[in-house]
């Protein structure tokens, strides 16, 4: 069993849409403008694995996957993690565990700025770390989030003070495969049929994102 | 994850080399490694890279009562974290002696040299005070944590703005950065360590080493320095003798490299000041140069919403209509309610072909069966005792229960009609080994 590769220093191997490696899209709202804002939220991801596992946590008929994310500010407290919870099942759906038992796989999460939509720039990264990894997936998964403003418009991939302003936030991880939904939360009161209107958005979203991971991959595997 | 150990071989390399004044990465002995700094979207945040060392500094600020024996001094707090992000060896959450130690020295450095002016940082004499907060993760580590860790502390604190506050009588007001421009830090000055390296008992010095070098050497001396060449902290570890010309050639060196460092330091604050108020780009992402291979930019791009509402629509059309849903709770018994869906549980049933293929295995083992017997009649007195609640079923082992009690339970209606026959069949069998059993 190889060690996969320590965080890569120097340009990010794996960052979140709209970062380092992955400078990805701001996806503008549906009325095409794009978010004023300077920054944009990145994070690091860095991944271990599959490597020895302590005892207690071993798992004789699959791969134990631990999630640690950092804040920026301060230490981590309850709502990171929550976070790697969310974080720690949608990465179990996708990794083939199986054929690595006994091992841990460790994903490292470092917030570099938060500028709104964290959680999809977590699972964007964690993603494209996974897939820089090399490690067997069943497919790959991307992170949307979509906001309800107070009119009930969808804006994806919205900023931070979109996000306070809406009366809706919806976070959902989509896999590649067939756009299916891996994990979803939500914050705020929406009706079903605004739900499932962001969640067909999201799914749309998810085409670019994946586009995107794919001219990643392929520029790294170029010659020039 | 343990750190990987060196080997043998690998430390007898290594140390050989030094001997013949060569490095590993082709470095000089007194060469510092390329410091390369870039900022992060908002003010107080950066990451420097030494080489392949990697720290992030963030400052935030926040009012709070000061400590009651400074009454008109501001808190500067500094706190560097190991994150596994940074080399497998380091463990989350875990006070290691190596944290610690590099924890204290930051602090010496940056706090107790008093390189910010804390008095300023007083909003009220003894109520409120600016608590300023440097938090510095290392997000690679690839030798000399201290250098670079101090060199984001003092890049993150010159950069950062606090908000404006004005007080009138006793009341306090902080301004929003729409409102008043944050005003930055007052900075006295710039202190900045630099690591010594000794090998062979202090015979071969390096400045500035990484980690592998980090790993074979026999002490360290860090001086940390402003640009006035005055001395802020020193230390020496790992028990090593240091002649007196040792310490002075090394605070030589030091002073050189402060100067250095400190010239790079303000040509980025300016450059990035610059940048900020032409209304560029900045942020990490902007600082990565896209010519790298590594590095993939996408311009934003527009996803079509138009038909989204139809769309949506139309799968709620298609889908099933959710099920009725009670929204009183149902009262059983007093004491006993029920809310929900109201569906009755259906776990315990089997199909007709699993349910003789049940029985049959049941009929191999006997001490299966007595299992079921027991449960039966536990089962039994617990119905005889409440007959109105509902049979909840899990254990496969008990479906013999189900089949055997639906004429003593009335209230029961699930479709059972078709296997009455092969039920009461079922019942003989289990009578003739109750039989089998009482004999023996």
């Amino acid at each position: 069993m190889v060690l996969l590769p320590r965080p890569t220093p120097g340009p990010v191997p794996s960052a979140g849409p709209s970062s380092s490696l992955s400078r990805c899209p701001r996806i503008p709202s549906p009325g095409g403008t794009l978010s004023p804002l300077p920054g944009d939220t990145s994070v690091l991801a860095g991944l271990y694995g599959p490597a020895e596992v302590k005892g207690s946590r071993e798992s004789p008929d699959g791969a134990t996957v631990e999630v640690l994310l950092r804040p920026k500010v301060g230490l981590p407290g309850v709502a990171e993690r929550s976070r790697e919870q969310l974080l720690r099942r949608t990465f179990e759906a996708v990794l083939l565990g199986s054929l690595h038992p006994r091992t841990s796989i460790t994903v490292v999460l470092q917030v570099l700025s938060d500028a709104g939509s964290l959680l999809a720039c977590c699972l964007n990264a964690a993603c494209m770390g996974l897939l820089d990894a090399g490690l067997p997936l069943s497919s790959l998964f991307c992170g949307v989030t979509c906001a309800l403003d107070p009119h009930g418009d969808i804006i994806l991939d919205p900023t931070a003070r979109q996000e306070q302003e809406a009366h809706a936030v919806l976070t959902f991880a989509i896999d590649s495969a067939q756009r299916k939904v891996l994990a979803t939360t939500t914050r705020g009161s929406c009706s079903a049929e605004e739900m499932q209107r962001c969640l067909v958005a999201a799914q749309r979203a998810a085409d670019t994102i994946f586009q995107f991971y794919r001219d990643c991959v392929q520029r790294k595997y170029s010659k020039s | 994850m343990k750190e990987t150990p060196l080997s043998n071989c690998e430390r007898r390399f290594l140390l050989r080399a030094i001997q013949e004044r060569k490095r590993l990465d082709g470095r000089q002995c007194y060469d510092y490694r390329n410091v390369r700094i870039s900022f992060g979207p908002e003010h107080g945040c950066c990451v420097v890279e030494l080489g392949k060392t990697r720290v992030l500094g963030q400052v935030s600020c926040e009012l709070v009562p000061p400590k009651p024996n400074r009454a008109t001094e501001g808190i500067l707090f500094c706190n560097l974290e190991l994150s596994p992000m940074a080399a497998p060896g380091f463990e989350p959450g875990r006070q290691s002696e190596l944290l610690v130690k590099v924890n204290r020295l930051i602090e010496r450095c940056l706090r107790n040299s008093k390189c910010i002016d804390t008095e300023s940082l007083c909003v009220v004499a003894g109520e409120k005070v600016w608590q300023i907060r440097v938090d510095l993760h290392l997000l690679n580590h690839d030798g000399n944590i201290v250098d670079a860790a101090s060199i984001a502390g003092i890049v993150a604190l010159c950069h950062f703005r606090r908000p404006d506050v004005s007080v009138q009588g006793k009341e306090v007001t902080v301004y929003s950065p729409e409102e008043r421009d944050p005003v930055p830090l007052s900075i006295h000055h710039m202190p900045i360590c630099v690591s010594f390296a000794f090998f062979q008992q202090g015979t071969y010095l390096l400045v500035d080493p990484n980690e592998r070098e980090e790993r074979v050497m026999d002490g360290l001396l860090v001086i940390a320095m402003n640009k006035h060449r005055e001395i802020c902290t020193i230390q020496s570890s790992g028990g090593i003798m240091l002649l007196k010309d040792q310490v002075l050639r090394c605070s030589k060196i030091t002073a050189v490299k402060v100067a250095e460092i400190t010239e790079l330091i303000q040509k980025a604050l300016e450059n990035d000041q610059k940048l900020r108020k032409e209304g560029g780009k900045f942020g990490f992402a902007e600082s990565i140069p896209n010519q790298k291979i590594t590095a993939f930019k996408m311009d934003s791009a527009a996803v079509d919403t138009n038909n989204v509402e139809e769309q949506a629509e139309e799968i709620i059309t298609k889908a099933d209509p959710p099920s009725e849903v009670f929204a009183k709770p149902i009262l059983h018994t007093p004491g006993t309610a029920q809310i929900g869906e109201g569906i009755e549980n259906a776990w315990g049933d089997l199909e007709e072909s699993e349910r003789e293929e049940a029985a049959e295995e049941e009929g191999e083992s006997s001490t299966t069966a007595f299992e079921c017997q027991r449960t039966e009649t536990e089962d039994t007195s617990m119905m005889n005792e409440a007959k109105d609640d509902p049979i909840v079923l899990s254990d496969s082992e008990e479906e013999e229960v189900v089949i055997l009690e639906p004429q003593e339970v009335p209230k029961k209606t699930r479709p059972q009609t078709t296997l009455k026959q092969e039920s009461t069949s079922k019942k003989a069998f289990n009578k003739k080994r109750r039989k089998k059993r009482a004999s023996r």
